[in-house]
């Protein structure tokens, strides 16, 4: 099959005729952006509170504060503020990008990097490494 | 007949009907995302299978919320609750243990090593599976929102479609590790 291919921001658009007569309009990539960016926020922010946990007895003990008596432990102050930080940069995220045309595959890159960096710090040999005696 | 306690209906909905679920969506996930490419399908066929990605990925996206924090907030407490301490003897309450039990919790037995070599089985698995687990809701939403956001138009993206795999196929593997030691675990030391 022949593809005509043009370019949106980096992203390559190739012809597809069986999508054509739907009419659909056109959708800008910010959206897609900020969502793809804060999943990589709230893995790096897990990751990091999974490591500062381990080094640090005060912020164990304040992650472990938020577990409202279920005997949960700092795995719910860690998971209360990594989800926080997916949602809430999301929703701040998506509405500053909500109208704008974006290089998606930078963005992509940038919360990839993010996602590869808090699972490797919530590693138990990594985490583990830095446990404050 | 059929009994089940308190503890153990909640490890089965956490870690067998829940995984499963997710499994199962991931599987026709994947494959709908797949297929998403120029020539692959007419248009009453794409019209057809969005209609069930919409449906399929939001699922998707619900059970593995539903999934990690039945895991956390339920089923967890129940594994790491400090039972076995007695003075300064930390796991005093599993000694001679071959199962955890009223004095000895799974995570108190496990790092006992009174049945076997077995304190990996938490140092590792479980500090593991209780963190990386939770990339799987943070992926999944994402791929379920641009599945939604952008729609049909996925076909005419390429690089988007297969940037949503990876995506998908991430949050795939954080769940088989948090699935595959949860299912040892509970067999090393299973919550009764």
């Amino acid at each position: 099959m022949t593809m005509n291919e043009t370019n949106v921001k980096g992203d390559r658009i190739v012809d597809a005729p069986e999508i054509e007569s739907m009419h659909l309009d056109d959708r800008v990539d910010g959206p897609a952006a900020a969502v793809m960016l804060s999943a990589g926020i709230g893995i790096f922010v897990l990751g990091l509170l999974t490591l500062l946990a381990e080094a640090n007895v005060s912020i164990h003990d304040f992650l472990g504060e938020l577990e409202f008596d279920k005997g949960v432990g700092p795995l719910a102050g860690k998971t209360i503020l990594a989800s926080a930080g997916f949602f809430v940069s999301w929703l701040v995220l998506g509405l500053a990008m909500r109208h704008k045309e974006v290089d998606l595959r930078r963005w992509f890159w940038i919360a990839f990097a993010l996602g590869v960096i808090g699972a490797v710090l919530m590693f138990p040999p990594v985490f583990q490494a830095f446990a404050s005696e | 007949m059929f009994d089940l306690s308190n503890r153990e209906f909640w490890t089965v909905v956490h870690g067998l009907v829940l995984g499963t679920v997710f499994l199962l969506l991931l599987g026709g996930g994947l494959a709908g995302l797949w297929s998403l490419q120029p020539g692959y399908l007419t248009t009453a066929g794409v019209r057809e299978r969005m209609r069930r990605m919409y449906v399929g990925m939001w699922a998707m996206a619900v059970t593995a919320w539903a999934t990690v924090i039945t895991g956390t907030w339920i089923v967890y407490p129940w594994y790491r609750a400090e039972l076995s301490v007695v003075g300064d003897d930390d796991f005093a309450g599993c000694a001679g243990a071959i199962l955890p039990g009223d004095t000895c919790s799974p995570r108190d037995f496990l790092k006992s090593n009174a049945s076997g070599d077995t304190a990996s089985w938490h140092n590792f698995g479980m500090e593991w599976k209780e963190h990386i687990a939770w990339a799987a809701p943070f992926l999944i939403t994402a791929v379920a929102f641009i599945v939604a956001y952008y729609g049909p138009r996925i076909v005419r993206r390429p690089w988007l479609r297969t940037a949503t795999i990876v995506m998908l196929v991430g949050g795939f593997a954080a769940a088989v590790i948090g699935g595959l030691y949860g299912a040892f675990l509970n067999k090393i030391a299973p919550i009764s």
